[in-house]
């Protein structure tokens, strides 16, 4: 027989452990649907997306490839990891630093033709900053990403 | 030969924190009065030393001293002068040392309120501060001294201040956050005094109470400037991006939201004890999560500073040392501490534990997921990140039972409260609100949308709580007024802080399923309408700047024919560094904010733009201030600063001198 202060504390951490898991449970599943996995140029080019996944990709703008749709905000480019490319295409406004030779970081989905659908454009925000996404992806292509910072021209 | 006089004072108020550090704590565990008497003296030279610093960096940049590197990194000739100051913490090493400057300054005032509590309290909770301070300045002087030259050439000019942080935004919002976070130091400090004396009492709560509440305010004003230049600044969207840089100020507030309602329970029932020390040691482990997060370069972030790796590890290794030593320290303690276990499956105790579990489970999402990609890239190698929706599935229905609760907890009772009596005094509440929740929408927005009736209802619900209760509390005084003198700035302000949620959440709710925006390419002469308004664009002319030069397009803003604002956004180069700006333009209101951004301009003159319509979105950071004044207000207290009187009556029975608000619902509140 459990003395009553015994049983209300009991009673208390039982309300406060089940609080816990429903919560953990909830939260777990929210994260499960909501993660967006990150790849670079040479893993989209090579099909290890699917068609129709949100991801992200992340990489350089290649030099010349930015173009605009006078009649509207359309505007399609290419990322690059100076390996391989992929085509990008984007209806919006465009980041303030989103430059040719910069390093973007594009959310979205690839479309049946191959080309990344993006619904958002992230550009770095600090001319000495470059998202790790974006370094990660030059560093698998094997291309020094601090040749391409402070507007150091690539050797490539 | 200036730059090296502040190098110099950092290196002696290096100096000064390691004595601050040992002594008084080793005079406390002595007994040695003199070492104790030593911490007052030694935490004010200490913010001398630091404070010299920061005036001489100061000086560095307002007189364009490029031998100095962050100052060449971060500062310019043509910069305005108030930008020129606050370049000072534009970059990781002088934020830091405002940072440390700040902590000092919190020192400093522990120092010289806390003439009431026992001297070796004090001195314990200065030697931690000390220790706290002695390893912030040995990271800047190992790893980011402010001070460093530039040899053997010094540019002839400075890379300048990054534009996006040219703004009123980035005076105010560092500084207000910086000082928030750390005084959630100085209640740790209490809660490791407290298990280092092996004494929490109900004295300790106290003591602590007005601390954590004045911390609380600081980090709530600090976060929402931080939402508000976020807003207008935008390219990163809206008043909150559940950025990981944005969260761990927001766990930490969460953790000290909870434990500003824990101590309450603490001080008044000593129940939860070994819970709110646990939460004192969360709250200040949110802080240095922030620094580590947003100094070590882990996370992809628009706050992340250039990163360097050797500074992470150090930063970890200050959070290991410090929260691991408190949490060790808490396990040999905690078995110790003896709560009285008394209250009722349905009382006051039972609500705030409540909101100390949704708080916590909140803080605790929030950590998951923006921790999360870093530890999945560190087990599989992946890189991910955590979509808005995640945060946004998980707060929203833990916020709406939370302000259930609120609304039920300041009218039950201490101890033991009937379901009767909370059905008296809220059953008419609630169907107000139910009838409120649908109707004011549709008469305000003409519109029906369920989580705008949930959210108008629960604010509702928060309000006329409020109203019930203040009308209880003074239903037997002679007069209305009173009745409102006879209450504590500790209700007042638990009550007004309690309105603040409520202005919150209307705002949030309403902007989040209101707002309108839509992008467009318009020719000067061309019109677009949203949400009733008509947004003309008239044209743009060139402008030039201090440091800048600029294109300023003009926008008629009618409705109904009626003129409302003129709006205008401009697109600016920085000279320095050729960097492009956009600048939006803004007509705020109460009720709503148009806003125009500009994108870019075509060869053929037409401007890209977006044009928003945000009905409510100012009440959110309405609601922040209320809070956060309401938690100053509580903090003035009259009982805090009769502390020498109050020690004694907590030797009385539990209880003591304001555990009676069960007779007397009048005196009582305050949680």
């Amino acid at each position: 027989m459990m003395k009553p202060h015994r049983r209300k504390r009991l009673g208390v951490i039982l309300f406060v452990a089940f609080g816990l898991s429903v919560a953990v449970m909830l939260t777990l599943f929210a994260l499960s649907q909501n993660i967006n996995m990150f790849y670079t140029p040479t893993e989209v080019a090579n099909g290890e997306v699917e068609t129709g996944t949100m991801f992200r990709i992340g990489g350089m703008v290649k030099d010349g490839s930015v173009e605009q749709q006078q009649e509207s905000l359309a505007v399609s480019f290419v990322t690059t990891d100076f390996v391989h490319d992929v085509p990008i295409e984007y209806e919006g406004i465009l980041p303030d630093l989103f430059r040719e030779g910069q390093g973007i970081v594009a959310e979205g989905r690839l479309d049946t033709l191959g080309v990344f659908q993006a619904s958002r454009v992230l550009a770095k925000h600090d001319e000495n900053y470059m998202s790790p996404e974006v370094r990660a992806a030059l560093e698998q292509a094997g291309v020094n990403p601090d040749n391409h910072q402070f507007g150091a021209t690539p050797e490539d | 030969m200036i730059p090296e006089l502040g190098q110099f004072s950092l290196i002696l108020a290096f100096c000064l924190s390691i004595l601050l550090g040992v002594m008084p704590l080793a005079g406390a565990a002595t007994g040695n009065r003199l070492w104790m008497n030593m911490g007052r003296p030694l935490s004010a030279g200490l913010f001398v030393f630091l404070g010299i610093c920061l005036v001489i960096l100061a000086h560095a940049f307002v007189t364009d001293d490029f031998s100095v590197r962050i100052v060449a990194a971060q500062s310019n000739s043509l910069l305005p002068m108030q930008y020129k100051v606050t370049a000072l913490w534009g970059g990781h090493e002088g934020s830091f040392l405002l940072w440390t400057f700040m902590l000092s300054g919190w020192i400093l005032a522990v120092g010289m309120f806390s003439k009431s509590m026992p001297g070796e309290f004090v001195a314990r909770v200065l030697g931690v501060l000390g220790l706290l301070c002695a390893s912030y300045i040995l990271f800047m002087l190992a790893t980011s001294n402010p001070f460093d030259r530039m040899v053997p050439v010094p540019p002839a000019d400075g890379a300048d201040l990054n534009t996006a942080l040219q703004d009123i935004g980035f005076i105010l919002h560092p500084p207000t956050l910086y000082m928030g976070y750390v005084g959630f130091s100085v209640v740790f400090a209490f809660a490791i005094s407290a298990l280092l004396s092996g004494r929490l009492d109900a004295a300790w709560a106290r003591w602590s109470r007005p601390w954590a509440n004045v911390s609380w305010a600081i980090l709530t004003i600090g976060i929402a400037l931080g939402s508000w230049w976020a807003y207008y600044e935008l390219g990163w969207g809206g008043w909150w991006a559940w950025d990981p840089v944005e969260n761990p100020p927001l766990i930490t507030w969460l953790f000290g939201a909870a434990l500003i309602h824990s101590l309450a329970v603490t001080e008044k029932r000593r129940v939860f004890k070994s819970w709110t020390v646990l939460l004192a040691i969360l709250a200040f482990a949110g802080s240095l999560l922030g620094t580590f997060i947003t100094r070590s370069g882990l996370l992809t972030s628009v706050h992340a500073f250039a990163s360097d790796p050797s500074r992470g590890v150090f930063i970890l290794a200050i959070l290991g040392v410090f929260v691991g030593g408190a949490l060790l320290l808490y396990a040999i303690r905690a078995p110790l501490i003896r709560s009285e276990f008394g209250f009722g499956s349905l009382s006051r105790e039972l609500f705030l534990l409540a909101n100390n579990v949704i708080l916590v489970v909140a803080a605790a999402s929030v950590f998951l997921g923006t921790l999360f990609p870093m530890v999945y890239q560190a087990l599989t190698g992946d890189l991910i990140s955590i979509g808005p929706p995640y945060f946004n599935i998980i707060f929203v229905p833990l916020m709406i039972v939370l302000v259930i609760l609120l609304g039920i907890g300041p009218v039950s009772r201490w101890k033991k409260t009937s379901g009767a009596h909370l059905q008296q005094q809220l059953g008419k509440v609630a169907a107000a609100s139910l009838v409120l929740g649908v109707a004011l929408p549709l008469i305000i927005l003409l519109d029906v949308s369920i989580p705008a009736t949930i959210a108008v209802a629960l604010a509702v619900w928060i309000v006329l709580g409020i109203g019930r209760d203040l009308a209880t509390k003074t239903a037997n005084k002679p007069s209305l007024w009173q009745g409102l003198r006879s209450l504590t700035y500790g209700y007042y302000g638990m009550q007004g802080a309690h309105f603040g949620v409520a202005v919150m959440l209307v705002g949030v709710a309403l902007t989040s399923y209101f707002s309108t925006e839509k992008s467009v390419l318009l020719q000067p002469g061309e019109t677009v309408d949203l949400g009733g308004y008509d947004f003309l664009f008239t044209g743009s002319e060139r402008i030039a700047g201090p440091n800048y030069q600029a294109n300023r397009a003009e926008i008629l803003v009618t409705r109904d024919g009626e003129a409302v604002a003129d709006l205008y956004p401009e697109l600016r180069v920085y000279l320095a560094s050729g960097t492009p700006s956009t600048e939006m333009a803004i007509d705020p209101s109460l009720w709503r904010d148009l806003f125009v951004t500009p994108g870019e301009i075509r060869d053929n003159g037409a401007w890209t733009m977006t044009v928003y319509v945000k009905p409510f979105v100012r009440w959110i950071w309405l609601g922040a201030i209320i809070m956060a004044l309401s938690a100053a207000i509580a903090a003035a207290d009259r009982r805090y600063r009769k502390l020498a009187r109050v020690r004694k009556q907590t030797r009385t029975p539990a209880g003591g001198a304001f555990g009676h608000g069960e007779m007397h619902p009048a005196s009582g509140g305050g949680t």
